[in-house]
């Protein structure tokens, strides 16, 4: 069969509803200029989050991205835990309490709503997916929940082989990093439709997605000095916002890098035990001969 | 190989026991006397890897199931869930999807060893067959697996790979609904891929018994390919020699296997699989799992359906047949020095053919493709020919010859034992 042939046939089934391919692919075609590669601290063998930029990065969320995008697996409950961005208990029931939640149906058989609780999930800003469509001149802004994982970008041959060894698997953060920073004019000899914005980072170029977030939009935690620790800048939002993500994707990150290192030192000390042993074993032939 | 039993029971109960049911004979038998030969490298630590790995396949996917919904509009976040209130759900989860790849990554150093020393030749035959049966049950059992997450690359995975038996003429498009269990891939699709995940491991779990049973029936072949003449010079009893040696490349085999679940767990994975399937949005690409690729270039590579899916079916296919294809008397290539050359080209072909498969299908990919294609077929052809007239090293002697010559490590030895050795075997 011919790829082309079969390709048809798929897209056929897509037809329909092009508003649907809007969503950005995460691997498409025309990849633009590939992401800078950033320094995070949950990179690597002992990666960590840093509390302070995932309370920061949950504070961008909350005020600029929650207004679109949902994170319906995170639970509130998860800020609080180990590993994330560790607010307190009472912090988190505070928070949730602001938020109403549609319970039910009670004993009478209707639909209430009541004020959040730390076991409830992030509310979504929309009803449904058409009712976000509707709203976004039909384009559908992803869910956050996993999305730090579901962006990447390609690294070619043999990039993705010293991968392996240096570890490197920020493609996501790196992506949506970039992609926050990457809005600009579009080149002579683009035409925007409405509704379409160019960003150099976005595969084809054409997103759905207005810039976001400007300089000085969110204020920061402020520190004995009366100033923000970090600048109010669209470029430290977007680090402190991947970060979050990165974090909502993945939050037992801490613990299995914790554990990681717990196995990798058991079998290499259990690997020399047992190389010595074998060769303890082989010195002798059952026959007297020697091994080798 | 199999010679007498020489387990004694010892105490009463085993007497009672070895009368009734010689259970405990029989693993005494083919785990502890049982004679390996003596001079075995680290690629045969590879079988042991690899019940290893199927052991941990079926743990971690029981325990998976216990958590999972199969369910097209619940089956993702019902991974999300593993992934984020199951207790260990991560580990476990990551476990058997990287499981799935070091499987692979060991199957195929296991199948390369066999086609380097000629473990398919007589009287292995049987035994070569089997493991190619366990092989393709294997990638039935993995992309089947695959389809479960219900992302964008299961759904679309599975449409793909289905489709392909709509090639086949008048029964095709029967057969695709069949699987399908609709006109699309959807909730009854995801269904029956679940039921039959399942099933399978335990089909190749009763596989690999026959697999180690006719193992045990002809014994191990080895780096001479010499069959082993005295037992009591050539081999070693399987515990402690092959037992401690096993299990020492095992624990080496996890170290890399917990790299990848511990550091890199996404590495072998796509990215397009933790967006929730969507039948109305394709992926820009739509490339299978990477120990699939070298056969999907195969597939891709014929510019016609149905002569595509033959190509990509004989790939396989082509290994059962390889004890006959194969008409060298000589087992190991270390002393075929053309078919050694044959074997390397190979092995480039194929890890070529898998770049290539992970290469979007247009242009100049498609022509190497096509080129790697008839190179991957040409490796069987010339293992026809070169059989013929090839004239082999000399080979050792017996086994205890080859091991003793390099441990003294003089050509010398060698070269006494090779005035000995047997009349040239026909190449």
């Amino acid at each position: 069969m011919t790829k082309t042939s079969f390709r048809l046939a798929l897209t056929g089934l897509a037809a329909g509803l092009s508003l649907a391919a809007m969503q950005p692919a995460a691997q498409a075609a025309e990849a633009g200029p590939k992401p800078p590669a950033l320094s995070w601290s949950f990179a690597g063998p002992f990666g960590k989050f840093d509390r302070a930029q995932l309370q920061r990065g949950f504070k961008v969320y909350k005020e600029v991205c929650a207004s679109c995008h949902g994170a319906n697996l995170v639970r509130f409950r998860n800020l609080s835990q180990p590993g994330g961005p560790e607010f307190t208990p009472g912090q988190v029931a505070a928070l949730a309490a602001t938020y109403q939640i549609k319970d039910g149906p009670n004993d009478q058989g209707e639909m209430f709503e009541r004020p959040g609780r730390a076991a409830d999930a992030f509310p979504s800003p929309f009803p449904n997916e058409q009712a976000a469509r509707a709203a976004q001149g039909g384009a559908y802004p992803p869910d956050f929940s996993v999305l730090a994982k579901a962006r990447t970008y390609t690294r070619g041959f043999p990039t993705f082989i010293f991968d392996i060894f240096t570890q490197y698997q920020e493609q996501g953060p790196d992506y949506i990093h970039a992609l926050l920073m990457g809005y600009e004019e579009p080149p002579a000899g683009v035409t925007l439709l409405p509704g379409q914005n160019y960003n150099k980072y976005m595969p084809g170029h054409l997103i759905a997605m207005p810039k976001p977030i400007s300089d000085g939009q969110v204020e920061y935690p402020k520190g004995p000095d009366g100033k923000s620790p970090v600048p109010e800048t669209v470029d430290q939002y977007s680090r402190d916002v991947a970060a979050f993500m990165v974090w909502m994707a993945e939050p037992h990150l801490e613990a299995r890098k914790r554990l990681g290192m717990q196995v990798m030192i058991f079998l290499v000390i259990f690997a020399g035990l047992l190389y010595y042993t074998k060769k303890k074993v082989w010195s002798r032939m059952p026959d007297g001969s020697p091994a080798h | 190989m199999s010679g007498h039993s020489s387990y004694v029971p010892k105490t009463g109960i085993e007497r009672w026991l070895d009368a009734r049911l010689p259970i405990i004979r029989l693993t005494h038998d083919s785990a502890v006397s049982y004679p390996v030969p003596r001079n075995l490298n680290y690629l045969w630590t590879f079988g042991g890897i690899l019940v290893f790995m199927l052991v941990a396949q079926i743990v971690t996917g029981i325990i998976l199931v216990m958590h999972y919904t199969p369910h097209a509009s619940m089956a993702f976040n019902s991974v999300e869930h593993i992934m984020r209130d199951v207790n260990y759900g991560w580990l476990l989860r990551y476990l058997h999807a990287n499981g799935a790849s070091m499987f692979f990554v060991a199957v195929y150093v296991h199948i390369f060893r066999g086609l380097y020393y000629g473990s398919y030749k007589a009287p292995r035959e049987v035994l070569w067959i089997l493991g190619v049966v366990i092989f393709l049950l294997m990638m039935a059992a993995a992309f089947m697996g695959y389809v479960l997450p219900w992302g964008q690359m299961s759904f679309w995975g599975a449409t793909v790979i289905t489709n392909l038996f709509s090639a086949l003429p008048v029964i095709g498009e029967t057969i695709v609904t069949f699987l399908w269990g609709g006109y699309s891939v959807d909730n009854p699709t995801l269904n029956r891929f679940f039921s039959l995940h399942y099933l399978l491991p335990f089909m190749i779990f009763g596989v690999v018994v026959l697999h180690i049973w006719a193992l045990h029936v002809v014994g191990q072949n080895n780096p001479t390919g010499v069959e082993v003449k005295n037992v009591e010079k050539d081999t070693v009893p399987f515990t402690p020699y092959a037992t401690v040696k096993d299990v020492f490349g095992m624990v080496v085999f996890m170290i890399v296997f917990s790299w990848f679940v511990f550091y890199q767990p996404n590495f072998m994975g796509h990215a397009d699989n933790y967006i929730m399937a969507n039948p109305a949005a394709t992926p820009a690409h739509i490339v299978p799992e990477w120990y699939f690729l070298p056969f999907y270039a195969i597939l891709r590579a014929i510019p016609d359906k149905l002569g595509g899916v033959i190509a990509m079916g004989s790939a396989i296919v082509v290994l059962a047949f390889l004890p006959w294809i194969d008409t060298s008397k000589v087992r190991s290539m270390s002393y075929r020095p053309i078919a050694r050359q044959l074997f390397w080209a190979f092995l480039v072909v194929c890890i070529g053919l898998g770049y290539l498969g992970a290469m979007p299908a247009e242009g100049g990919y498609v022509i190497a493709s096509q080129i790697f294609t008839v190179l991957y077929f040409g490796y069987f052809v010339a293992l026809f020919v070169v059989g013929l007239f090839e004239r082999p090293k000399t080979l050792p002697t017996s086994i205890a010859d080859s091991v003793l010559a390099s441990a003294k490590g003089g050509s010398a030895a060698r070269m006494a034992t090779a005035t000995a050795a047997e009349p040239n075997v026909k190449g």
